[in-house]
């Protein structure tokens, strides 16, 4: 006798029970703290933070662990917490030029004001496991530097002093907010570089990549990369002036691109734009790529049609969660729609092999 | 009980406003997909996040809500969703069709006729029927607007070339009110007819593709056809095996690894009221 | 800002603003029955209704135009204080309220874009009376005919021409709100 599949309730609550039994591992082992995973792991809490678009690493570290480390499910995790939010106000434009440096290197010049600053970085490690981690060793403490206290300019404000590079216009223009509006397509800059500083760091990655092998290539240097601290100020009306609310920890990547130039505009460099939250430099330098690579309309270059030039390609699918969510609902049933095509591929074989047999029996005759 | 930590129904009151815009100007132009700016809901995009926040935009405190997927009840998605309502909003739930007041369904609509006072809120994955045509939205709003179907036609016709008929059997398109070419979500081409002239309104809910629309009651819900191959509400030709219902859409249900198989109606609140009423099928449990 | 402009919002938003919803819901699926809402208090000229529907629709992302009478201060002020809309002209309105003859020429508001036909103005329009009686309307939403007292007939079909542009139309009487849609074909009943 048949009975159907019945009891989705009860399935739904063990399955949770053994997510949270498995979450936990095995618990002869410590139970991994949250400050331990903000201190230890904060590239993959810089990660959550910069995907779900929300500027708490201690949140970020409660979604990684909630997440058994899978980041794409703790961004999920941060981005559904910050919709509830209410939205008490905008702060100012962050002013990167006068970010507290932990790092900043040039590609395009040998040296420069302020300095070139390796910071913590894993560029010229060797990538050979350091078993000493597995003893849980002390590390002795990196030598340190006094703080620097002079400006530390933008590369790309020498050039354009000399009018080598194009002009980037400050704007007071309120920018569009994706997560409040539609998305309409073609979007302006400001929207772009919005969609993919929360972009799948895999996918604008990809996408960056291909333009340098010859899809929609731009011939990027790194003009300047640099990462540290900024002070997020908001404008309070009741005191006629802007306090400062807190500080961010950004990575900033502006690229210097070739240009012919055309035959009313001297020859003159291009810019890429990336800005991610946190320690996040592959992100930010292929953000900056791919920015640059969406700009060729309005810079008058081809449209080669590679992916990466393409807005609406890149827009629509570089959202992790929108991808992840949309992919994995195939898992859900569908039966009912499976079963409208086995009717119809029954009934057209059917038909297809009376007409054979037909056919047959007509050409025996 | 409600969960106090959120707002009734989940959504803070502007998002539900903006939502109750787009739904009231869905209904304006029927069919016509409106842009709105769909939440991150804590379930994932393409299991129902359109169709909850259309569904917490309608939700008042008095509604009975049942949620059905592939017709079913019990489907751990459609628990799930319930489930979500019960907690946020205290509204009272049933499964059976005919006391509801709000629906909300993936992939189905009920066998049982639908009623005025009631509101049917669908799922929708990809809203726009010209997608897979035509990949690009700048694209097919263009067509929209100027009514550009024939592409769809050309489709249509294509399979009838090589099939004989058209060979699409779910996510039917249909035009509505001789206007908007529109998706029905991925529903069985079964319960096409069931759009059309229904005294209940019909809201579609695409949430990662931030589109909502809607059918108003009473509107004429036409599947695409051409005069030589009409359109036809096709289904498995076999009667329910619990319930004998001849008319309703079946599953198919492998029993045994032999090639056994039955036919059971996908939607549970029909079939298990026709039991009760004494209906009996093939594999009939006995002393029912 | 008048005292009273800090009174007659809704007590229990959530809860009013869904049930005034879903009777504005019923009643545009079904151009033209009458719905009762209930839950705003706001300052004549305004009906309960048109401050129902006000607060249930409209915030500061929703651009109001006031026609005539309703453009005094006391309305301003409440709409400033419970809803945050921005006033403005008739052209950039998403709402507009007012009296029938004070938002003529229909002209002025916008309808919609070719491309994005849902960018079309909602006029919620302040009358003594609803009825189901008068002009005959047909169309989405209406199984065979419906009767709505109207105060107009050839605006109205002008207007429904434009299908798909076009606007969108809620009246409101005390506490009694009724719609008309673009879709909406409407024709002068015959004496009864």
């Amino acid at each position: 006798m048949y009975v159907a599949v019945k009891g989705g309730e009860r399935a739904i609550d063990n399955a949770h029970a053994w997510l949270a039994e498995e979450r936990r591992g095995d618990p002869s082992v410590a139970e991994l703290g949250v400050a331990q995973i903000r201190a230890q792991l904060a590239l993959a809490v810089n990660r959550v933070m910069a995907e779900g678009s929300l500027y708490d690493p201690d949140l970020a570290a409660l979604a990684i662990k909630q997440a058994r480390g899978d980041l794409i499910e703790a961004v999920f995790l941060i981005r559904a917490y910050r919709t509830t939010l209410p939205r008490l106000g905008a702060s100012n434009p962050v002013d990167t030029g006068a970010m507290a440096v932990d790092r900043r290197v040039s590609a395009t010049f040998k040296d420069l004001p302020g300095g070139q600053i390796l910071g913590p970085t894993f560029d010229y490690t060797h990538r050979l496991l350091d078993f000493k981690l597995m003893a849980e060793g002390e590390v002795p403490a990196a030598e340190t530097a006094p703080a620097q206290t002079g400006p530390v300019p933008h590369v790309t404000g020498f050039l354009n002093r000399d009018g080598l590079i194009e002009p980037a216009a400050a704007s007071d223009a309120t920018p569009p907010d994706l997560t409040r509006e539609p998305m309409e397509l073609p979007a302006d800059r400001a929207l772009r570089l919005q969609a993919i500083t929360r972009g799948d760091e895999g996918f604008v990655l990809s996408m960056a990549y291909s333009t340098q092998r010859g899809y929609g290539r731009t011939h990027a240097f790194v003009g300047e990369l640099r990462i540290g601290r900024v002070a997020v100020e908001m404008d309070i009306p009741e005191l006629g002036f802007a306090i400062e609310i807190g500080e961010v920890e950004v990575t900033e990547c502006e690229t210097v691109n070739q240009f012919k130039g055309s035959k009313t505009e001297p020859p003159q460099f291009t810019r890429g734009y990336g800005l991610v939250f946190g320690q996040s430099e592959r992100k930010a330098i292929a953000m900056s790529l791919v920015d640059r690579a969406l700009r060729w309309k309005e810079l008058g270059e081809d449209d080669t049609g590679a992916p990466a030039q393409d807005e609406e390609f890149v827009l629509m699918h570089c959202d992790n969660i929108q991808a992840t969510g949309f992919l994995e609902h195939i898992k859900l049933p569908h039966y009912v729609d499976f079963q409208s095509e086995l009717e119809l591929v029954r009934r057209l074989r059917a038909e297809a092999m009376a007409g054979q047999e037909m056919a047959g029996q007509e050409a025996a005759e | 009980m409600t969960d106090q930590a959120y707002n009734f129904a989940y959504l803070d009151e502007q998002t539900k406003r903006m939502i109750r815009r787009a739904i009231l100007k869905g209904l304006a132009v029927p069919g016509y997909q409106v842009p709105f700016a769909s939440r991150e809901m804590p379930m994932p995009y393409g299991w129902g996040t359109g169709g909850v926040q259309v569904t917490a935009a309608c939700l008042t405190p008095e509604d009975v809500l049942k949620v059905i997927d592939q017709g079913a009840d019990d489907t751990t998605n459609a628990v799930s969703i319930r489930k979500f309502f019960q907690r946020t909003a205290g509204v009272r739930v049933t499964e059976r069709t005919a006391e509801a007041s709000v629906i909300q369904t993936r992939h189905r609509i009920p066998e049982a006729p639908l009623r005025e006072g009631q509101i049917l809120v669908y799922q929708v994955p990809i809203p726009e029927p010209l997608r897979f045509l035509e990949p690009r939205e700048a694209e097919t709003r263009k067509m929209h607007e100027l009514e550009e179907y024939g592409l769809m036609h050309v489709k249509l016709y294509e399979d009838i070339a090589r099939h004989g008929e058209i060979a699409t059997s779910y996510a039917y398109p249909v035009k509505v009110e001789g206007r908007y070419v529109m998706d029905p979500s991925p529903i069985p081409k079964f319960d096409n007819p069931k759009l059309g002239d229904c005294p209940a309104i019909q809201l579609f809910g695409a949430g990662r593709e931030q589109r909502i629309y809607a059918v108003p009651p009473y509107t004429k819900v036409e599947s695409l056809d051409f005069e030589d191959h009409p359109f036809v509400a096709s289904k498995a030709p076999h009667d329910c095996d619990l319930c004998g219902a001849g008319e309703s859409y079946l599953d198919e249900v492998i029993i045994d690894d032999a090639g056994g198989r039955m036919f059971v109606c996908s939607d549970t609140d029909f079939c298990s009221g026709r039991q009760a009423a004494g209906h009996r099928g093939r594999f009939s449990p006995e002393g029912m | 800002m008048t005292g009273n402009a800090l009174g007659g919002g809704f007590s229990n938003p959530p809860e009013q603003s869904a049930r005034a919803f879903r009777a504005v819901l019923e009643a545009v699926s079904r151009p033209g029955t009458i719905w009762a809402v209930e839950g705003a208090a706001p300052p004549a000229p305004l009906s309960v209704a048109a401050g129902t529907v006000l607060l249930t629709l409209a915030d500061g992302t929703t651009p109001v135009h006031l026609a005539g009478g309703a453009d005094c201060q006391p309305v301003r002020d409440w709409i400033t204080f419970h809803i945050g809309a921005p006033l403005v002209d008739a052209r950039q309105a998403m709402f507009a309220l007012g009296r029938w003859p004070d938002l003529l020429p229909l002209e002025r508001f916008h309808p919609g874009d070719p491309d994005y036909p849902d960018r079309a103005a909602t006029l919620i329009i302040l009358t003594e009376d609803l009825a189901n009686a008068g002009a005959k309307l047909t169309g989405p939403g209406i199984a065979q005919a419906a009767h709505l007292s109207l105060p107009d007939i050839t605006a109205f079909q002008r207007n429904a021409a434009q299908f798909p542009l076009g606007l969108d139309f809620i009246f409101t009487a005390g506490d009694r709100v009724a719609a008309m849609l673009r879709s909406t074909k409407v024709e002068d009943a015959p004496c009864m």
